[in-house]
C-alpha cells in the first residue's frame, strides 16, 4: 500500500536525492559482499513468502457445500491501457489473467463483475481469463444493471449477454445491480412490474443462477422493504457496502452498516462485501492515522485493518476487493491466509480511528467511475482524489498566512495538473447534475467541483 | 587578455539573454530582466533615452562592444565563426566597405519603422532575430528537457519541476526562425560578421559612433611587418594589413587582432597618440551590389496552428441508454479561435497602434506567457509581434509576466490591480453555439467565471426557448448570457471556459484602445 513518504521536497533534495541514488547503487555494487549478520533478517516486514494453502474460507448451511474464499476478487478496478487503435482505454488482458493466475494460486476463487464495469470490458475480459479452468472449480457471480433501461427486453438481452462475456451457461452468484436510487418506486419498476424478477426466480429453479441476491445502496426504507421481501422471494444472499468507516457512521441518509448487517444476520442470510477499503481510501490516510495503526500492528499494512475488519464478521461470506496491481493482491492474500479476527479491543480501536478519520474533509470518492463519463469531459474522480491526497497530506491550506502555505500551493497546483489535464479540471463543470444521480455514495458533485475550482482560483492568484 | 574578458563577458551575456527566453517561470525574468532591455533596439523602441545614452558613450569610448558582448545574434554569429575558424585557420581578408548598401539598408528600415510596418521593423532588428531562433527552436529544446526531468520528480513524488506544454505558435515565425539561423550560420562560418557590417541596422548606426570612438584597436606601423595575419583573423573583414589600416565602422572591438600579432604592433588604446592615423574614413562609395540576406517570409497571414488534435474517433457515446457503462473520459474537442473584428492585445499594449509602434518582434513576451494566450500575430504587417487568443487558457487576472518582460514598451509594465481594470476587448455572445438555446442545459459558466461579473444569466423569452414547460404549466425557462460591455474587461475566461467547443458561445473581441474602467 502507498506509504506517504516524504513529500515535502524541494528542488535541491530532488537533486540530491538523484545524485546520491546514484552513489548509493554504485555503492552496493561494491560493497555489502558476505557480511554475516545472523542477528539481521533479510527479510522485510511484509515478509517474503506470500502464504499459499492457507486461504479462509467460508460455507453457509443456506449455500450447500459452496466453500468461498474470504478474499473475493472484485473485477471493477481491472488495469487498462491506452487502446493501440486509438479511443477508450481497453483492458491489459495480459495483465489480467496473470493476476487471475496469481490469485487462484494463492487460493481466490470468488470473482465478481458486473456488464457497466470498466466501461463495459469487464466481464469479457474475466471471461477470458476464467475460461482457462474448469468451471467448477471457481464461483463466478454477476449483476443485472439494468439502471438505465427497466426495459424486460433490454434487461433479459444483458442477463443474456453476460453468460455470453463469461463463457459460461450458468452464474453462481446473480444480483439485482444497485438497488437504491429513486427507492420502493424505482426497485419496483426495474424489477417487478417488469417480470424481469420472476424471469430470474425461474432461472434459478432452472440451475442456471445459482444463488440470487442483490447489491444495495439506499435507505433504511427500502432495506427493511427488502427484508421484507425476504419470505416471498428468499435472497440467497446480499452485497453490501462494509468498512469500519460506516459500521457505526451513517454516510448521508443512509443507514449504518451494523444495523444492516445485523437485520441479515438474524435472517442467515450470508453477506458479501464491496468497498471494505471504500476505494483505497482507507488505504491513503492521513498521516498521523497511519501512525496510529502502524504503531499498533507495524508489520501489517493499513489496508490490512480493514480486511480484517470486515472479515471478523462471522456472516460475511466473502469481502470484494477490486485489485490492480500484484501488490494489492499480495498484500490481500497476506490479510486473508488466514484470517486473524480481530479482537474486541482492536475493534473499538477501529471505531475511535474511524471517528478520526471522519473529522477529516475528505471527499468520499471511492473512484468507483459510475459517475463518469462527464458529458462535458471532466474527470471526475481524479479531480477529487487528488483533493483528497492534498488534503491527507496537509496541503490544503486553510489560508495564506498557513505556515506551509507556499509549498502546499505548489503542491496542490502543481499536483492537479499531473493527475488531470487542464481541460478536464473542474473550472469546466457546468453543475448540469448528469454525475449526481449515478454517485453511489451520494456526493455532490457539482458542489465539491465548484468548491475545489474556487479553492484553486485563489490559489493561482494568492487570495486565500 | 582583452579577448579574454570580452569572451567571457560575451559568454555570460550570452547565457543569460538565452535564459530570457527559455525560462518559464517567471523568476529569471526579476533579475536579469534588464539585459533585454539594454538591448538597442528595444531601448529605441521604448525611446529609453538613459539607455540609448549610455549605450553611445559606451561606444564613443569602447566601440562596438555592444556587438561583441551585449548583442546575443552578435555573440551567437561569432560562435559559428569559430567553428569555421577551427574548419579552416586564417580564412578571411579584407572586404571593402559596402557603405552604400548599409545607407540603404539604414534609411529603409527607418522608413519602414516610422510608417509602423512592424514585420520589417521585427525582421531586421538583431535582438529580435535572435529572440525568435531562442524562443522557436530553444525553447521547446528546453522545455522538453525540463519535461522529462518533471516526469521523473512526478515519479519520485518531488514538486521541483512540474511539465509544460510545447505547442506550435506560430509557423510563419518558425520558419523564419530556422532561415534567419540558417543564412546567419553559414555567412558566420564563412565570413564574420557579415551580417553584422552590411544589414544590421544597429551595426550600422553604431558603427557611425565607433569611428569615433575614443579607444580602438590601432596598428603601430613600426612594428608591423605586413604578415597580414591580422587581416586573415578579423571576423569583420576591416583590416587592410597592405594599407595598415582599420575600418572602424566595422571594427566590432572583438580583440582577436591584438592577440593575433606576434609583433605586437596592434594594441588597443586612444588613436590619438599614434603618428599615423589610418583614416580609411573615405567613404568610397561604391556601389557592391551584393547579395542580401533577404529573409522574406511572406507566408500569408492564415491560421498558423498546426492543429494538434489527434485523431479523435467519433466516439460511440450515446449508442443506446442501456450501454451506460462506467468510466472512461468523453473527447474533448480542441478549441479553435473564433474570427475576430478586432485584434486582441494584452493589457499594458496601451492600444494596437502601440504595440505596433514599439515592439520588435522578439517573442520574449510569446515565450514568457504561462497561460498559453500570446502567440505571434498572423497579420502580415505586424507578422512577428504578439497577440491574444484564448483557446488555451485566458489572461488570468494574477499574471502580468508580458507586461514585466517587455523590453520595448510595448506593452508596459502594470500591476495586478491595474490590470484587473484594463479593459482590452469586451465579450459576444453567439447565441447558436449557446448550450442553452441549443439543448436547453443550464450552464451559466460564463458568467460564474467571469473575473469582472459584467455577465449575468437572463430568462431567454418564450418564443425562442427550446425548454418544454411541464405537464403542470410550470416554466422551465432557459437561461441565456448576457453581457455588460462597459463591466467586461476582455479576459477571456468566458471564452476559454464556455463548454461550447470546438468554438465557443461567447468570445472576446479586440479593441484598438484600451480603457480604463
Amino acid at each position: 500500500m502507498e506509504q506517504n513518504r516524504n513529500k515535502d521536497m524541494n528542488r535541491r533534495n530532488f537533486l540530491k536525492r538523484f545524485g546520491f541514488g546514484g552513489a548509493l547503487s554504485v555503492a552496493a555494487l561494491y560493497g555489502c559482499k558476505g557480511t554475516e549478520q545472523v542477528k539481521y533478517s533479510p527479510e522485510g516486514t511484509e515478509s517474503g513468502e506470500v502464504p499459499k494453502g492457507k486461504m479462509t474460507y467460508r460455507s453457509f448451511p443456506s449455500l450447500g457445500d459452496d466453500k468461498i474464499s474470504i478474499l473475493g476478487y472484485g473485477c471493477m478496478r481491472w488495469p487498462t491501457m491506452p487502446n493501440p487503435e486509438g479511443g477508450k482505454d481497453v483492458i491489459n488482458q495480459e495483465s489480467v489473467n496473470r493476476l487471475v493466475d496469481y490469485a487462484i494460486e494463492h487460493g481466490v476463487n470468488f470473482f465478481d463483475t458486473a456488464p457497466v464495469y470498466v466501461q463495459g470490458q469487464s466481464e469479457k475480459s474475466t471471461g477470458i481469463a476464467l475460461s482457462r479452468y474448469p468451471r467448477e472449480s471457481y464461483y463466478l457471480s454477476t449483476k443485472l444493471s439494468n439502471m438505465s433501461n427497466y426495459s424486460f427486453e433490454a434487461s433479459i438481452g444483458m442477463y443474456k449477454r453476460s453468460l455470453e462475456n463469461l463463457q459460461t451457461d450458468y452464474i453462481d452468484f446473480y444480483l439485482m445491480h444497485n438497488l437504491g436510487r429513486g427507492g420502493i418506486e424505482t426497485f419496483e419498476k426495474r424489477f417487478i412490474e417488469n417480470g424481469v424478477l420472476d424471469y430470474l426466480l425461474e432461472e434459478r429453479k432452472k440451475g442456471r443462477i445459482r444463488r440470487l441476491g442483490w447489491s444495495f445502496h439506499g435507505s433504511k426504507e427500502l432495506f427493511d422493504h427488502m427484508m421484507s421481501l425476504h419470505e416471498k422471494y428468499h435472497w440467497d444472499f446480499v452485497l453490501l457496502q462494509i468498512n469500519y468507516l460506516d459500521w457505526k457512521i451513517p454516510k448521508g441518509s443512509s443507514i449504518t452498516a451494523e444495523y444492516m448487517y445485523q437485520e441479515l444476520d438474524k435472517r442467515e442470510i450470508p453477506i458479501m462485501v464491496m468497498e471494505p477499503l471504500l476505494g483505497g481510501r482507507l488505504a491513503k490516510l492521513p498521516d498521523h492515522i497511519v501512525g496510529r495503526l502502524k504503531q499498533r500492528e507495524p508489520e501489517k499494512s493499513v489496508a490490512s485493518w480493514a480486511f480484517r475488519f470486515v472479515g471478523s464478521h462471522p456472516r460475511i461470506m466473502t469481502v470484494l476487493s477490486g485489485m490492480t496491481y500484484m501488490e494489492h493482491l499480495q498484500d490481500n492474500v497476506r490479510s486473508f491466509a488466514p484470517l486473524v479476527p480481530l479482537t474486541e479491543d482492536e475493534n473499538n480501536f477501529l471505531y475511535e480511528t474511524a471517528k478520526l478519520i471522519n473529522e477529516y474533509p475528505t471527499i468520499p470518492c471511492n473512484d468507483c467511475k459510475y459517475c463518469m463519463p462527464c458529458p462535458y469531459g471532466i474527470d471526475i474522480p481524479a479531480v477529487l482524489l487528488h483533493y483528497n491526497k492534498c488534503v491527507n497530506e496537509g496541503n490544503v491550506p486553510e489560508s495564506a498566512q498557513s505556515e506551509n502555505y507556499r509549498k502546499a500551493r505548489r503542491a496542490f497546483l502543481v499536483g492537479y495538473d499531473r493527475a488531470v489535464p487542464k481541460v478536464r479540471q473542474a473550472d469546466h463543470c457546468i453543475k448540469c447534475g448528469e454525475c449526481v444521480k449515478h454517485c453511489p455514495q451520494d456526493i455532490k458533485i457539482p458542489n465539491e467541483l465548484g468548491r475545489i475550482a474556487h479553492f484553486v482560483e485563489k490559489l493561482k492568484q494568492n487570495t486565500l | 587578455m582583452l579577448r579574454k574578458i570580452r569572451v567571457a563577458a560575451a559568454i555570460v551575456f550570452f547565457a543569460l539573454i538565452t535564459l530570457l527566453f527559455l525560462y518559464f517561470t517567471g523568476s529569471v525574468h526579476l533579475w536579469f530582466g534588464w539585459m533585454a532591455k539594454i538591448q538597442f533596439m528595444p531601448a529605441l523602441l521604448a525611446l529609453n533615452l538613459f539607455v540609448l545614452a549610455v549605450l553611445a558613450v559606451l561606444t564613443l569610448l569602447l566601440g562596438r562592444v555592444y556587438c561583441s558582448v551585449i548583442c546575443p545574434l552578435g555573440v551567437m554569429q561569432d560562435i559559428f565563426a569559430w567553428f569555421g575558424k577551427r574548419a579552416k585557420k586564417n580564412r578571411y581578408s579584407y572586404s571593402k566597405p559596402k557603405t552604400l548598401l548599409r545607407a540603404i539598408v539604414l534609411f529603409l528600415y527607418g522608413a519602414a519603422t516610422a510608417a509602423g510596418l512592424g514585420t520589417v521593423t521585427a525582421l531586421l532588428a538583431p535582438y529580435s532575430a535572435y529572440g525568435r531562433i531562442a524562443s522557436s527552436l530553444l525553447a521547446p529544446v528546453y522545455r522538453f528537457g525540463n519535461n522529462i526531468l518533471a516526469y521523473f520528480a512526478e515519479r519520485a513524488e518531488s514538486y521541483a519541476f512540474y511539465s509544460t506544454e510545447i505547442w506550435l505558435k506560430s509557423l510563419p515565425v518558425l520558419v523564419v526562425a530556422v532561415l534567419t539561423l540558417v543564412i546567419l550560420a553559414f555567412l558566420a562560418w564563412r565570413g564574420g560578421r557579415t551580417y553584422c557590417n552590411t544589414i544590421c541596422p544597429v551595426g550600422t548606426v553604431l558603427g557611425m559612433l565607433a569611428k569615433y570612438s575614443w579607444f580602438k584597436p590601432v596598428i603601430d606601423t613600426s612594428k608591423c611587418n605586413g604578415c597580414g595575419l591580422c587581416e586573415r583573423n578579423c571576423k569583420a573583414s576591416c583590416i587592410s594589413s597592405k594599407e595598415h589600416s582599420i575600418d572602424y565602422s566595422r571594427c566590432v572591438a572583438c580583440m582577436d587582432c591584438v592577440e593575433k600579432c606576434r609583433q605586437g604592433a596592434i594594441s588597443y588604446r586612444h588613436a590619438g597618440s599614434v603618428s599615423k592615423v589610418a583614416d580609411n574614413m573615405k567613404d568610397n562609395i561604391k556601389a557592391d551590389g551584393k547579395g542580401s540576406e533577404g529573409k522574406a517570409s511572406s507566408e500569408n497571414g492564415r491560421r498558423a496552428f498546426l492543429a494538434a488534435t489527434a485523431v479523435l474517433a467519433t466516439a460511440s457515446v450515446a449508442k443506446a441508454q442501456e450501454d451506460k457503462v462506467d468510466g472512461g473520459l468523453a473527447v474533448v474537442l480542441d478549441k479553435k479561435a473564433p474570427k475576430r473584428q478586432g485584434k486582441i492585445v494584452p493589457p499594458g499594449a496601451l492600444s494596437v497602434a502601440n504595440l505596433e509602434q514599439h515592439c520588435t518582434g522578439c517573442q520574449l513576451c510569446v515565450s514568457a506567457c504561462p497561460n498559453g494566450v500570446l502567440r505571434p500575430s498572423t497579420d502580415l504587417m505586424s507578422m512577428l509581434q504578439p497577440q491574444s487568443s484564448y483557446e488555451r487558457g485566458f489572461c488570468r487576472p494574477e499574471c502580468t509576466e508580458c507586461s514585466d518582460v517587455c523590453p520595448a514598451g510595448a506593452i508596459r509594465p502594470i500591476s495586478v490591480e491595474e490590470k484587473s481594470s484594463i479593459q482590452i476587448g469586451h465579450a459576444v455572445w453567439i447565441k447558436k453555439n449557446c448550450l442553452s438555446v441549443t439543448d436547453g442545459v443550464s450552464c451559466g459558466k460564463c458568467a460564474s467565471v467571469c473575473p469582472v461579473g459584467a455577465i449575468q444569466m437572463v430568462k431567454i423569452t418564450c418564443d425562442q426557448c427550446v425548454m418544454k414547460c411541464d405537464e403542470n404549466g410550470n416554466k422551465r425557462c432557459a437561461m441565456i448570457p448576457v453581457v455588460n460591455e462597459e463591466r467586461c474587461i476582455g479576459c477571456g475566461a468566458c471564452e476559454n471556459l464556455c463548454p461550447s467547443r470546438p468554438f465557443s458561445a461567447i468570445y472576446v473581441e479586440g479593441h484598438e484602445v484600451h480603457k480604463n474602467i
